[in-house]
């Protein structure tokens, strides 16, 4: 589904991603583990297409189709969704309407019809109580004044709207407490399917006790340094990162 | 003929047409020579240094519309708020239209300002409050007052909540080549009165026009007063308006203004303060292209303790549009524990538009909050990636951070219908269909 091959990036004339090759199937989670700085925000922004980033070398394939050159609407209506660490504030428009103008959007660009207002209310109150959000929520405006709690299970609520092919959240752990971990999680467990895949990019293990991942990647200086299964993880949390540096040097 | 020359020439032929042995004709006469001696202000002004009017004066306007002209409802029923019932006041090319208005008496009066200058019902109100608080220094104020005769009246006694918001339109037909109107509104708003008013310019084709427009409001005791002013003309038109607003005690006045149409707009905001624990907010959006030119120049005069003013003036800029903002905050001496608060938010789109921002504090007290904020900038982009992330293209995500940005302001908005429709026109200059009402 996801084949990204030989992928160089630099933000600034700083090279970030030195050669990163990967392929996700369908139906398959994966998460990419790594210290601070090793890349793993970059990454998936460059996934998702922002512009800041240049794209020295490498590919992106989306269903075999090539779409490093795509711009992140673009990106989006084919299917690639990313959870972001720092969702935006928009003053203004409500939860609501941001998500029926993005689902319209995408219905539009992909030569469909916008959804009939009562089939947009339903989907919307189904994956609203997926996420156990209150009604009140969603006629707020986006992000405005929400918790780190709320901003991150409101990111899974658009998730579950927009129905992505594949899925990447990006530090969608960090500023949650337990419960609000356990609602995300279990929100992207039951959206999980054998057509769809998720990428998680995560410093902790933490999440991967909810979201258990098929394959763990360990991102270093801008390269994989280490793939396996979930047992890497665990192993992660218990030996930190620095063993695999050694392991490098060795 | 010049026509600064013209309104001289033409002020002789009015006082053929009006009684020349009232009260006000004494006040017109010092108006005109006022007039007389300042002419039209010119850039060499400080207060002038960024709108030229040159370009404008160049017309040959007529004073006087040649003849009475009427226009068919359906054709404007667009510029009114048509979903609720208003109190409406309705000239057509400066002229009262009695066929479009739906004035008052009952309880309350809405009505022209003609009568009221010389029925001799109104005299007690109109010598009280006519061109008190008018600036008699100012040129075209004065320019104003000399050809004051017809505009809005409306008085709302003590304790009188005016259920329906109050309509003042000017209609420009065309019909003339060229025309100047001087249109006067006075609003008297008694203690513990509200009142919701919402005026509004607008031609209906290509010729040139410019108001020169003078507005008196006056809010007793813990009035309240809540003003809007929908500027969204054509692009011929132009219009000064100069708002004059005085505040008693504990009086709440806001005034919104949207700018999004007209030539060259220049609006006078000036506000006066004549009691303690007043609030007067000062709120506006300016959303302009091509070569369009908006200019805001606020005055807050804190003269009294303890009152509260706000300013939040929000600006897009697209193409090689202008836009100025000049706010003047005065605080005299007497005037402690002033809260003062003043912000204007610029964003350019277009390369060749430009923002003129000026804050203006004079503070003469020594225990007051003043505060003041002036940003200039482009679209974050980091929201911008956000919203085409979710798959809104770059065009609409664009129009949705503008809306957001003007949100401040629209959301102070009181009449949902007009909230509603300030919406529909920021998302049509925008230029964008959002699929729902912002």
């Amino acid at each position: 589904m996801l084949q990204i091959k030989n992928l160089h990036a630099s933000v600034e004339d700083k090279q970030i991603l030195k050669g990163i090759n990967l392929e996700i199937k369908a139906g398959e989670v994966h998460a990419i583990m790594g210290p601070n700085g090793a890349g793993k925000s970059t990454l998936s922004s460059i996934i998702a297409g922002n512009e800041n980033y240049e794209v020295s070398q490498g590919e992106i394939f989306l269903d075999g189709e090539e779409i490093s050159e795509f711009a992140p609407e673009e990106r989006a209506h084919r299917g690639i969704f990313l959870s972001f660490q720092y969702p935006v504030e928009i003053p203004g428009v409500s939860v609501t309407n941001f998500i029926k103008t993005a689902i319209n959007e995408s219905r539009k660009a992909n030569g469909k019809a916008e959804m009939p207002a009562n089939e947009m209310l339903k989907l919307i109150r189904e994956k609203a109580e997926l996420l156990e959000m209150d009604r009140k929520f969603l006629s707020r405006s986006l992000n405005e004044g929400f918790s780190g709690g709320e901003k991150k299970r409101n990111e899974i609520f658009q998730m579950a709207m927009l129905e992505p092919k594949i899925a990447i959240l990006d530090e969608t752990d960090s500023g949650l407490d337990i419960d609000a971990l356990r609602i995300v999680a279990n929100g992207v467990n039951k959206l999980k399917n054998e057509n769809n895949a998720v990428l998680v990019i995560t410093h902790y293990q933490r999440l991967l006790d909810y979201i258990v991942p098929d394959f763990v990647h360990v991102l270093m200086d801008g390269k994989i340094v280490k793939s396996g299964t979930a047992a890497l993880a665990l192993e992660l949390e218990e030996k930190g990162y620095d063993w695999i540096k050694q392991d490098q040097t060795v | 003929m010049e026509l600064k020359e013209k309104m001289l020439a033409s002020f002789m032929a009015f006082e053929e047409k009006i009684d020349t042995h009232s009260e006000l004709h004494e006040l017109r006469s010092n108006a005109i020579k006022n007039f007389e001696n300042k002419g039209f202000p010119t850039k060499k002004e400080e207060a002038w240094k960024y709108t030229s009017l040159n370009s404008i004066l160049k017309n040959d306007f007529s004073v006087f519309p040649k003849k009475e002209n009427t226009i068919d409802f359906n054709e404007v029923k667009k510029f009114f708020l048509h979903e609720v019932d208003t109190y409406k006041i309705v000239f057509i090319d400066g002229v009262f239209s009695s066929f479009l208005s739906a004035t008052t008496h009952d309880g309350l009066d809405v009505c022209l300002m003609s009568s009221a200058l010389t029925k001799p019902k109104y005299k007690m109100i109109i010598d009280t409050y006519f061109n008190q608080i008018a600036n008699k220094e100012d040129s075209l104020t004065s320019l104003n007052t000399a050809f004051s005769l017809e505009g809005a009246y409306v008085n709302i006694p003590k304790s009188k909540v005016v259920e329906k918001p109050i309509e003042i339109i000017y209609f420009s037909t065309g019909n003339e080549a060229a025309l100047m109107t001087q249109p006067r509104n006075l609003i008297v708003v008694g203690e513990n009165a509200h009142v919701q008013i919402v005026e509004r310019h607008q031609s209906l084709n290509s010729n040139p026009v410019l108001t020169n427009s003078v507005t008196e409001v006056f809010a007793q005791k813990r009035a309240i007063v809540d003003f809007y002013k929908v500027q969204n003309d054509v692009q011929t038109a132009n219009l000064i308006d100069n708002t004059f607003i005085a505040q008693k005690q504990e009086s709440r006045v806001a005034v919104h203004t949207f700018s999004f149409g007209g030539n060259i707009t220049r609006n006078n905001l000036n506000f006066y303060h004549q009691g303690e624990r007043i609030d007067s907010t000062l709120k506006g959006i300016t959303i302009i292209g091509d070569k369009q030119h908006v200019d805001h120049y606020t005055l807050v005069q804190h003269a009294t303790p303890n009152c509260e003013s706000h300013q939040n003036y929000k600006t897009i800029l697209n193409d090689s549009a202008t836009g100025v903002f000049n706010g003047k905050i005065y605080v005299e001496k007497e005037a402690q524990k002033t809260d003062a608060f003043q912000q204007n938010n610029n964003i350019l789109i277009g390369d060749k538009a430009t923002i003129n921002a000026k804050p203006q504090l004079e503070i003469f007290a020594d225990d007051v909050k003043c505060s003041h904020g002036c940003t200039i900038g482009q679209l974050d982009e980091s929201a911008m990636f956000y919203m085409q992330q979710r798959g809104i293209p770059k065009k609409e995500a664009k129009a949705l951070l503008m809306y957001a940005f003007t949100s401040e302001v629209t959301n102070s908005i009181k009449i949902p219908e007009l909230k509603a429709k300030i919406a529909r026109l920021i998302a049509t200059k925008l230029g964008v269909n959002m699929g729902f009402d912002l």
